[in-house]
């Protein structure tokens, strides 16, 4: 069963096949048979799930069921879960069990989607590696030796070891995109705007956006029917119709004008990598599609302007965790301001602290229109190279990262090095465009990815493409070792 | 670019993380290298450039002034690390 | 050498929404500490703000009510600072874009000048929480609510335009009048609905140099303003005086204890960090929704006064006083329609009526004589049936719950001798009855003879037991004795 696409899925549970109690049980059982190898999974939500599951089946049997009911799910544990442990992979919030859900947790919910658990992550989803978790790294099912990516590292490893058929993730600069890739999944970041971020803990508010990972493309696509929706208690959730994500699959993509920025194909990328895209672009000709060689000009600023934005933001959005409403609270604090310091120092860890700093350091005085400013300003001409590219073609397609999963701990002491994993998967937050990421190749038996960018709001027609190139394509099929 | 021991000292202070003396070489050190990264933007040609502070400009929604929550103290304070009487405590501030 | 003062104020004041400024928590005074602070007021992870557009519109309202520009497109930012009673760590309010730009305030002094006082802006922003010290806490802790978290304040930003603790109390008298008379403010002092921030430099008098300023935040009275700025002016002075330079700084005063103080350097050695809030959009104004709210403006005071003046004949500085803020203009309107004399009306309303309130610490919508009720017993005065100093008797009983002014007048007894026949006897027993005092008066000169009408009037009241009409009996005494002359 665990091989099943979610479409499959869906069938199999309205044809009554099999029920929802069925593959929940099924899914469960992987997951206690086979999470101590990838740590991909932090919290187990065994009897709640169950209970969903019967409620499921008994809606099921009505016959009215929404399309996604008794389908079990994994949340990446960023998002709000009501009466469950929600940590952010921190342990500032190993304690934290939030008594609200958040809106993503609930559209699901209210579908009848049964979750299984919470994924690990990097902490506050700060991270390209899944190293960062207070839980422990997880592990690349497809090497064991490798890093995942991040930050939803555990919700991709969860999908690619078939723990679940599918699970929630965020991408604040390529946190959906970069583990799919890396993990052989798809996963896709819509527009900002796209999905509300109520309840979703807050990592850098102007680029955080939630999207599904599945294997396929169609199982992304109803997903995020379901994850998609207006919600008012989001100010920067845009009101505009969700269309059917399914519904225009299967169109052809003949005639499809798709860019390829030449800046993506520069030094520091894997030639293995650049092989795989490269035959997929032109797998993707042979469909029809047209490409035209394209010019994003500002895509090296685009990692320096992140890295003042996030951190600036996340310095603010971090300040909440003081020790003084919930999460965690330094043993014996001698007075508030060493309540404060230590319940920070000890709560966070390396890399969040580091963020934390350096985004105090771009707003201060003195130094705000250096960075922040001038980040802010480099970011409408990232957003504007897009705009321009996108007068002329109707997709962007380029690598999702630059090389496959790397081993852990082999990007060193220097953040940097790590930083510029997310180089071709940055500007698309920068700009608040959805992006997508399909598994295209292999290179040393671990998976590449593809990327899809598309203009605003355009995820139908990313789909689409992703959809058409998996009907000519293995790639999203093939499992890791040991998965039968 | 170097960032100064002070500077570190300052941003641990506003930001409320300490920062023990074994590991602020480390700190200062990586802290200079993200900032090498970033300083690249000073490259860039930004004149009459109007900044953006997000994706696309669209105006706040506003809410109707009405009250829809109710009191949910307990549920809230259940999760806290110290309350007292339906107050959460701290450490006595001075003032 | 002379001084001169100069004066900026910084005024909170808090918006008489039902809902908090991000989120639909109640912003009811007194509850229970914590009852009122929802997910968002307790800055829970995931959670987002939704802003309140009652409170947008109370803001532009006061923007409106002073002349103010409109900021079409206002844009909120994060002031970053840790404190207990900030749960989100940041405060949200503006900066850059504020919602009110500039605008005016006149305001009148005591020898009847006006002057205007320019607003450098105002901005729309959170309030904090409440701290607690005291009471039954834990050893060593302090306790926060966060009830008041998230209440929506707007904050008025003065020029240093003031040069005097005269101008400087008329100036916040004159906005607590403007904000309660739009509607946008409770006005409760003691609520902590308005509170000052006062920013004071002295500097020689004739010079044009501004003096380093400092600035005493969080006062909740008028009273306690004035106060404050008094003590700074005189430190100010003597420091100057003694040699020493004033240092840029913030200062608490405690009105309680009559004590003022500096805030240690390092609680004020910050950097705020401001930067947009990336979780609220630009606010935009629409011209339509600018003009019916213009439109929909309540009288302003100065119009009101103006009103008053033409309509009730009062005087310039009556009409002032009755038209300061909506609720004691309403009631003396009342009155003064529904007992058909204005002066009177005036009088008693800003007399007896505002002492006996004040005494109580009552504001006139809580007054225990009611606007019909003094409408009656003015009505009373006015033709006579009663005299001044008995309705004060009617006045007090009322007060006490004694009813309205006629069944008081009548269970008293408190009617008053019109009857000229009846009076005239009256004046000629007293009379006959002190031939020293007349005989003292026919001796006296012009002026003496004034003052000693005084005796007889007293002699001929307590004879009547108060109840004669003292216009009528001054009028009968001076033909009598005129007659003895």
């Amino acid at each position: 069963m665990h091989n099943y696409t979610i479409a499959e899925l869906v069938k199999g549970l309205q044809s009554k096949q099999f029920s929802s109690v069925e593959l929940t049980q099924h899914f469960l059982a992987r997951i206690s048979q086979f999470n101590d190898q990838y740590n991909a999974v932090i919290t187990v939500t065994a009897d709640q799930a169950l209970q969903a599951a019967q409620l499921a089946d008994q809606r099921l049997a009505m016959g009215s069921a929404p399309a996604l009911c008794g389908v079990p799910l994994l949340h990446k544990d960023i998002f709000c879960t009501k009466g469950v442990r929600t940590s952010c992979g921190s342990k500032m919030l190993d304690n934290f069990i939030p008594p609200y859900n958040a809106t993503v947790v609930e559209n699901f919910e209210q579908a009848g989607v049964v979750m299984l658990g919470k994924t690990n992550m990097d902490e506050f989803a700060m991270g390209s590696s899944n190293e960062t978790s207070f839980y422990g790294p997880v592990k690349n099912p497809w090497a064991t030796d490798c890093v995942p990516g991040g930050s939803s590292g555990g919700s991709a490893a969860a999908v690619a070891g078939r723990l679940a058929p599918g699970a929630t993730a965020t991408d604040t600069g390529g946190s959906i995109r970069q583990p799919a890739a890396l993990c052989g999944i798809s996963g896709l970041k819509p527009t900002y705007g796209r999905v509300s971020r109520w309840g979703m803990i807050a990592f850098a508010s102007s680029l955080d956006q939630a999207g599904p990972m599945a294997r396929t493309a169609e199982d992304c696509a109803l997903l995020l029917n379901c994850m998609a929706s207006f919600d008012d208690k989001d100010s920067t959730c845009v009101d505009r119709d969700v269309p059917d994500y399914s519904a225009s699959l299967n169109k052809s993509v003949k005639g499809l004008r798709i860019g390829v920025p030449k800046e993506y194909f520069s030094e520091g990328l894997h030639p293995g990598t650049e092989a795989a895209v490269k035959k997929a672009l032109a797998d993707l000709e042979a469909q029809g599609a047209e490409l035209v060689e394209i010019s994003l000009p500002n895509s090296d600023l685009s990692v320096p302007a992140y890295y003042v934005i996030a951190p600036a933001e996340a310095s603010a959005n971090l300040s909440r965790f003081d020790g003084v409403k919930y999460g965690y609270r330094c043993e014996n604090p001698k007075d508030l301001q060493d309540m404060y310091c230590r319940t920070r120092s000890e709560g966070f860890g390396e890399e969040v602290q580091r963020r934390i700093l350096i985004g105090t350091y771009c707003l201060s005085a003195g130094y705000y229109d250096a960075y922040y400013g001038k980040a802010q300003q480099v970011r409408k001409l990232i957003e504007q190279d897009f705009v321009n590219a996108f007068n002329d073609v109707d997709l962007i397609v380029g690598p999702t990262c630059p090389s496959p999963a790397f081993k852990f701990g082999s990007k060193g002491d220097d953040p940097v090095a790590m930083y510029l994993e997310d180089i071709y998967t940055i500007a698309t937050n920068l700009a608040g465009l959805p992006g997508m990421s399909v598994p295209c190749g292999m290179v040393e038996g671990k998976p590449v990815g593809l990327q899809i960018i598309g203009n605003y709001f355009d995820e139908a027609r990313m789909l689409n493409l992703a959809h058409q190139f998996q009907q000519v394509t293995d790639w999203h099929t093939q499992a890791p070792e040991g998965i039968s | 670019m170097i960032i100064k021991r002070e500077e570190i000292e300052k941003l641990a202070t506003l930001s409320r993380i300490s920062i023990d003396e074994k590991t602020i070489t480390d700190v200062t050190e990586r802290l200079s290298s993200v900032l090498d990264l970033v300083d690249q933007l000073k490259t860039a040609n930004t004149d009459s450039v109007q900044g953006i502070s997000r994706p696309f400009q669209v105006s706040q929604r506003l809410r109707e002034d009405k009250v829809t929550e109710s009191n949910q103290r307990d549920k809230f304070q259940a999760i806290a690390p110290a309350t007292d009487n339906g107050l959460f405590t701290v450490p006595k501030m001075i003032d | 050498m002379n001084w001169e003062t100069v004066i900026g104020l910084e005024v909170h004041v808090q918006l008489a929404t039902k809902t908090k400024i991000f989120s639909a928590a109640s912003t009811s005074f007194g509850a229970e500490p914590n009852t009122q602070a929802c997910a968002i007021d307790l800055a829970m992870p995931g959670t987002l703000p939704v802003l309140n557009e009652q409170a947008v519109h109370y803001a532009i309202m006061f923007g409106l009510a002073i002349d103010a520009e409109i900021g079409k497109t206002s844009v909120f930012e994060r002031k970053n600072y840790f404190y207990p009673d900030l749960p989100k760590g940041y405060q949200t309010t503006q900066l850059e874009k504020p919602i009110v730009g500039r605008g005016a305030v006149a305001i009148q002094l005591a020898d009847g000048s006006t002057k205007s006082i320019r607003i450098h802006h105002a901005h729309l922003e959170e309030d904090a929480g409440k701290s607690v010290h005291e009471g039954d806490l834990p050893h060593g802790s302090s306790g926060v609510d966060l009830n008041r978290a998230g209440t929506p304040l707007i904050e008025i930003v003065s020029e240093p335009d003031m040069r005097s603790i005269e101008e400087a109390v008329a100036f916040a008298k004159k906005l607590h009048s403007i904000v309660t008379s739009i509607g946008i403010c409770d006005g409760e002092m003691s609520q902590g609905s308005m509170r000052f921030d006062v920013n004071v430099s002295v500097r020689p008098m004739g010079t044009t140099k501004l003096g380093t300023r400092t600035e005493t935040k969080n006062l909740n009275s008028f009273k306690f303003m004035e106060e404050a700025i008094e003590k700074e002016v005189e430190r100010q002075i003597d420091v100057i005086e003694d040699g020493g330079t004033i240092r840029q700084e913030t200062r608490l005063y405690n009105g309680d204890t009559k004590v003022a103080k500096a805030m240690r350097s390092k609680e004020e050695a910050n950097d705020y960090r401001y930067f947009p809030c990336p979780d609220l959009l630009p606010v935009i104004v629409s011209d339509e929704t600018i003009e019916a709210l213009r439109r929909a403006l309540p009288e302003l005071p100065d119009a009101r006064q103006a009103r008053f003046v033409e309509q009730y004949a009062l005087s310039t500085y009556d009409a002032g006083v009755l038209s300061s803020d909506a609720s004691t203009a309403s009631f003396f309107e009342t009155v003064a329609t529904h007992c058909g004399n204005p002066k009177l009306a005036a009088n008693w309303t800003m007399g007896e009526l505002s002492a006996a309130l004040n005494n109580a610490g009552l504001g006139f919508a809580d007054s225990p004589v009611s606007a019909d009720q003094l409408a009656g017993m003015v009505a009373r005065i006015a033709d006579n049936s009663i005299s001044g100093k008995m309705a004060k008797q009617v006045f007090e009983a009322m007060w006490q719950g004694g009813g309205n002014a006629d069944e008081i007048i009548d269970a008293k007894g408190l009617k008053q001798v019109t009857d000229s026949g009846a009076l005239e006897k009256i004046v000629t027993d007293v009379l006959d009855s002190n031939p020293t005092m007349v005989e003292d008066f026919i001796n006296s000169d012009e002026n003496k003879r004034k003052k000693k009408l005084g005796g007889f009037m007293g002699q001929i009241m307590k004879a009547s037991k108060g109840q004669a009409n003292p216009q009528q009996v001054n009028q009968i005494l001076l033909q009598k004795l005129n007659e003895l002359l």
